[in-house]
């Protein structure tokens, strides 16, 4: 146990640091939802329609923006062979790995959300239900990333091929996360639906991800 | 405690690197393992860790923990220093005692044993070359384990730094553990075997399969 706390707490203090890619995040967050408005023009009605697929649109860039280095900067270090020495299983150690990067992007992302969505004339009901789907749904987003994160782990350039991999293992998520955030807007489906198949493309990823990326590490550490 | 290996056999991108090395090494003993370049004296020392796969013969541990393997009995001190520049001298080696499972245990000491103990709130950024070295064996000496594997540990290291890595590995044999040392240099090390990888026998194995 001891051994995952640790792990948990020197990554998210790798990524608060100068250099770590807590903040990073955010920023291209914000940047990506400003310039649409910019690009569209000033029209309320079109922004509020399309507002939740462009919040989850750069939701999902932003989260795949400082998944490259989550295991490449071990791997480079030589970090990844002695965690492979430990006594933790890797499933789990990856897990946690998971977990310290949705704490550390995914997380603000989901509080600036409601407030970045005010350049996108969302309304506090719209807003509410943005913030409840990304809640659920970058946690899915983040362990599908792990798995290509494994695999580029030995590449030079690996940021390239892990979008390349992982965007298209992401679009489940993003029809029904942003499917469920305009239900709420303007229906005509019930928000519960689309959530619900949401939230088992969450537990999937939860289970699937962690296997899989330590499978590949195993392979790629050989 | 006895680490002995039978005819290890190590293949890597298709080419074979060493065949049929056998050796023994007891409790309280030393084994320096010399080569040319190449030779595979790295991927000997990562074989016994488990980071390396076997490809042939086997390794055996008598009187270790039968619940363990042998990589989480063993401390590994690679050409890399697993360090993170955005952590400090303290962050890194408290971290990795954690993650080793000796949370509890005080790190001022082992960086004492490594003369860092000063520096103990400076990024590791800032260390140079030689401290960030004496940095990693400090790991070897904060989380006990009893088998080392050492991947020339001197490398980057000066004389005084060189006499006090001395220091700790005769008195971790002292203290009934076991050290495999990769290196070009010589570890005055009180009963210190060789293991010569590059062997006729070896260069042999490898001509004929190219």
């Amino acid at each position: 146990m001891t051994s995952l706390a640790a792990i948990l707490i020197r990554d998210m203090r790798i990524a608060i640091r100068v250099g770590g890619g807590a903040l990073m995040g955010v920023l291209f967050f914000l940047v990506v939802v400003t310039l649409v408005p910019f690009a569209i023009g000033p029209d309320l009605a079109l922004l509020k329609r399309i507002g939740p697929a462009i919040l989850w649109l750069a939701a999902l860039l932003a989260s795949l923006l400082a998944l490259d280095r989550l295991f490449a900067a071990d791997h480079e270090d030589g970090s990844l062979d002695l965690i492979l020495m430990g006594r933790a299983p890797l499933e789990i150690v990856v897990a946690v790995k998971g977990l310290a990067h949705w704490l550390t992007t995914g997380l603000p992302l989901i509080i600036a959300a409601p407030f970045i969505g005010l350049f996108l004339n969302l309304d506090a009901q719209a807003a509410a239900a943005l913030v409840l789907t990304l809640l659920v749904g970058t946690p899915a987003l983040t362990f599908i990333g792990l798995i290509g994160a494994a695999i580029a782990v030995t590449l030079r350039r690996g940021g390239l091929l892990l979008a390349v991999l992982v965007l298209p293992l992401t679009v489940p998520v993003l029809i029904f996360g942003v499917a469920a955030a305009n239900a709420a807007v303007v229906g005509p489906v019930p928000f519960g639906t689309p959530f619900t198949i949401l939230c088992a493309l969450t537990l999937a990823s939860l289970v699937v991800g962690p296997f899989a990326a330590a499978a590949a590490l195993r392979q790629e550490m050989e | 405690m006895r680490l002995s290996a039978f005819d290890l056999a190590c293949r890597r991108g298709g080419r074979d690197v060493f065949a049929g090395v056998s050796f023994s090494v007891a409790a309280g003993e030393g084994m320096t393992i010399r080569g040319r370049n190449g030779a595979g004296k790295s991927s000997l020392l990562r074989m016994v860790v488990g980071l390396v796969h076997i490809a042939a013969g086997r390794l055996d541990l008598e009187g270790g923990d039968p619940e363990l393997t042998l990589g989480e009995q063993a401390h590994y001190l690679g050409h890399q220093d697993a360090l993170k520049p955005s952590l400090s001298v303290g962050e890194n080696l408290r971290f990795w005692s954690a993650f080793f499972g000796t949370s509890s245990a005080d790190i001022t000491e082992p960086l004492a044993a490594v003369g860092l103990d000063a520096l103990i709130d400076l990024p590791a950024a800032y260390l140079s070359a030689g401290q960030r070295r004496r940095l990693s064996i400090a790991r070897l000496v904060a989380v006990k384990r009893p088998i080392w594997l050492l991947d020339e540990p001197t490398s980057t290291l000066d004389a005084a730094a060189q006499a006090r890595l001395g220091e700790i590995m005769r008195a971790h044999l002292a203290a009934g553990g076991l050290i495999l040392a990769a290196t070009h240099s010589m570890l005055e090390l009180d009963s210190a075997r060789v293991l010569q990888l590059d062997q006729a026998s070896f260069l042999q194995v490898g001509k004929e399969q190219a």
